[in-house]
């Protein structure tokens, strides 16, 4: 071959072809994703066995067999329970869940007192859904509603007793109202008391340390139960007679410092992944503990640790449900003392109930963590290369 | 060296004979300075004065302690014996000195220590609008000049993980600048660079020098040692061993162990 021999260089740009067949399309994406190799494959027949045994019977127990409507336990009970549906019906009885349903929102809170607790709901959410979507301005004066004024302005419509409107005694609330109220609080609580505590367990003064570990260490070394039930049993032998706590109040305090116990511990994890460099950093430009905590190093450990911050907020949203234990009752808490009701009790209500108790709880805990996903990628500032 | 073609001699006009030295021009004052880590004793005895405008380089070889010593002047590190008098200021316990001794003192660092969830612009109005209390719009006026003093306006809005380490390193000075500092420190800031890029940080410090502001610089370029600094620093096992102007530093080194590190250095 001659050294001017350059056929193999090209003279003008290729244009773009377009992608062969058998990489675009629908059938080129399962071939990809579902059945890539033959291991590929089994496991994608397996998971469709499982898919197929078991979605058809449940689509059929929720939605075709499915009791929408009726007043009472018949309308959900075989002839030979004392109901009306034929021999060897089964299906979700959603009438009990309809008939119950203030019940399950509210709890025992007075029918006619109900719109209170309707408008501390549609404030929480014209409060809550601007301050999550980043695009609407005012974050400042939205969070300072939301974290400041709206506790105190729900906290008057909901308990009463001032401005003419009646007391409504906390024992007489549940369902999703407590779970919400105590979520609230335990969140808006547990993250600021958190930061505090983990900052303070890496600080240099001795005394603060040794305080926040103690506080961690005992907290978090107890079940939530025992604390609950301390807060309801234990803490009035100490306080003088006489004076009495708000069983609920105690609730919400157990839960919250519960909650930043934890909320320590991400934090501290956070904390503690970002390099000396931007400490030094911070301090070189001459900011104070509290700016370079503030401005440098907290927005970025936070972010670091949103899928740990959210997984707490998931778990206190779910370990309210152990407020039955001083004997108020949340969401699920109402749900299961239904079930004892003799005018619904049937076969079908337990499954029902919980079905719709796991739907609500799952509609939340879902929410939470595609926000926080959406707020990882928005935060993403690409410094990780 | 890179920094040979980097810059050209008749680019730094020096003036030595502008330079009054009297007491009142002291910029850093270094005294029988000790320090330790745990048992070891990293700097020895350090004595070093310097005037305001000059340019001290400071070579070494590594874990000579250049780092520490550059780092206790703005109290990244805390000695344990001698003084450090800094602008007029002596290095205390007292928070409230050693923070106003860092607004007068920038430093720029091997890494950049750039803040990764802050914009170019935002990294750079920072501590001006929170430490200096300017208002936002000055703040911002002000960053976009040394932005465009160091070359790169067009980058404000980026995020430092977007820019090169050249341009990171330049942000970097840009943003001690920012604070209007009497003294700028530089801790090795070409050593994590590409030539190409060590070039362009070095123009950016040669300006700087050009305009006169007193400078403490760690760094192994000796291109730009010769033709910037008013005096070369060798350290070794935590002592200053020898202190010369450039020209006899590098031509006619006294010190046995500095003949040995040069040859090394510029092979
Ligand atoms: N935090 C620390 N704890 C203990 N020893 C340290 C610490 N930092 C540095 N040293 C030691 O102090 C000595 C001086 O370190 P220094 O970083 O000042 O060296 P250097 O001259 O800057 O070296 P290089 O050129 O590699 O950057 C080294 O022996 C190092 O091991
Ligand atoms: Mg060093």
């Amino acid at each position: 071959m001659s050294q001017n021999d350059l056929h193999y260089v090209r003279t003008e740009m290729a244009l773009p072809q377009p992608a062969p067949l058998r990489e675009r399309g629908p059938v080129a994406w399962i071939r990809k994703n579902l059945f890539a190799n033959p291991f590929d494959s089994v496991l994608t027949i397996i998971g469709m066995l499982i898919v197929a045994m078991i979605l058809p019977p449940l689509i059929d127990w929720a939605l075709i067999q499915a009791q929408w409507t009726g007043t009472d336990r018949t309308f959900c009970a075989t002839v030979a329970q004392g109901g009306i549906q034929p021999e060897g019906w089964s299906g979700a009885c959603w009438a009990f869940v309809n008939a119950k349903f203030g019940q399950f929102m509210v709890g025992r809170y007075p029918f006619d007192e109900r719109w209170r607790v309707i408008l501390v709901a549609i404030m929480f959410v014209a409060l809550l859904v601007p301050l999550l979507m980043p695009r609407v301005p005012y974050k400042g004066l939205n969070a300072v509603l939301f974290l400041l004024v709206f506790p105190v302005v729900a906290g008057i419509l909901l308990i009463g007793g001032v401005l003419g409107l009646s007391h409504v005694e906390t024992p007489l609330w549940g369902g999703l109202l407590v779970t919400l109220t105590l979520s609230y609080v335990g969140i808006v609580v547990s993250l600021p008391l958190g930061i505090l505590l983990a900052l303070g367990r890496r600080s240099k003064m001795p005394v603060v340390k040794m305080l926040s570990v103690i506080f961690i260490e005992t907290v978090r070394g107890v079940p939530l139960i025992t604390v609950l039930f301390m807060a309801s049993v234990m803490l009035p032998l100490f306080l003088p007679a006489g004076v009495s706590f708000d069983k609920f109040l105690r609730a919400l305090i157990g839960v919250s410092l519960f909650a930043s116990a934890y909320m320590a511990e991400v934090v501290r994890g956070g904390l503690q992944a970002i390099p000396k460099g931007q400490y030094e950093g911070a301090d070189s430009l001459g900011l104070s503990y509290w700016q370079k905590t503030g401005l440098i190093v907290l927005p970025q450990a936070l972010k670091l640790v949103i899928p740990g911050i959210v997984n707490t907020f998931i778990g206190l949203f779910k370990d309210t449900s152990l407020v039955y234990i001083i004997s108020m009752f949340d969401l699920l808490g109402v749900v299961r003392q239904n079930f004892s009701d003799p005018a619904w009790a049937s076969p079908q209500t337990p499954s029902s109930g919980l079905v719709f108790a796991a739907l609500i709880f799952w509609m939340f805990c879902f929410g939470m963590s595609r926000y926080s996903i959406y707020m990882e990628h928005r935060l993403d500032t690409g410094h990780k290369r | 060296m890179a920094i040979e073609n980097a810059v050209s001699a008749d680019e730094i006009k020096v003036d030595r004979a502008k330079m009054h030295i009297s007491d009142t021009d002291v910029a850093i004052d270094i005294v029988g300075m000790h320090k330790w880590y745990g048992e070891f004793n990293v700097l020895k005895d350090i004595n070093l004065r310097v005037m305001r405008g000059e340019r001290i380089v400071i070579c070494g070889p590594s874990g000579s302690g250049k780092s520490t010593m550059i780092r206790c002047i703005n109290r990244l590190e805390e000695h344990q014996k001698g003084k450090i008098i800094v602008d007029g200021k002596e290095l205390t316990n007292d928070l409230k000195k050693i923070d106003e001794v860092r607004r007068e003192v920038g430093m720029v660092f091997q890494h950049f220590n750039l803040f990764p969830h802050l914009t170019i612009l935002e990294n750079c109005t920072l501590a001006p609008i929170w430490v200096r209390k300017t208002p936002k719009k000055q703040a911002e006026e002000q960053a976009m000049h040394f932005l465009r003093r160091v070359k790169i306006p067009e980058q404000a809005n980026k995020y430092p993980g977007q820019l090169s380490g050249g341009q990171q390193q330049r942000v970097a000075i840009a943003r001690s600048l920012c604070m209007n500092p009497r003294i700028m420190l530089f801790d090795e800031p070409t050593s994590a660079l590409d030539p190409e890029m060590i070039k362009e940080v070095l123009e950016t410090m040669v300006g700087l020098a050009e305009e006169g502001m007193t400078m403490l610089c760690v760094t192994h370029e000796m291109g730009f040692a010769r033709k910037v600094a008013n005096r070369v620093i060798f350290m070794d096992q935590g002592q200053i061993v020898e202190e010369n102007t450039p020209s006899e530093f590098f031509d006619h080194p006294r010190h046995e162990r500095t003949k040995l590190f040069l040859s090394q250095i510029l092979h």
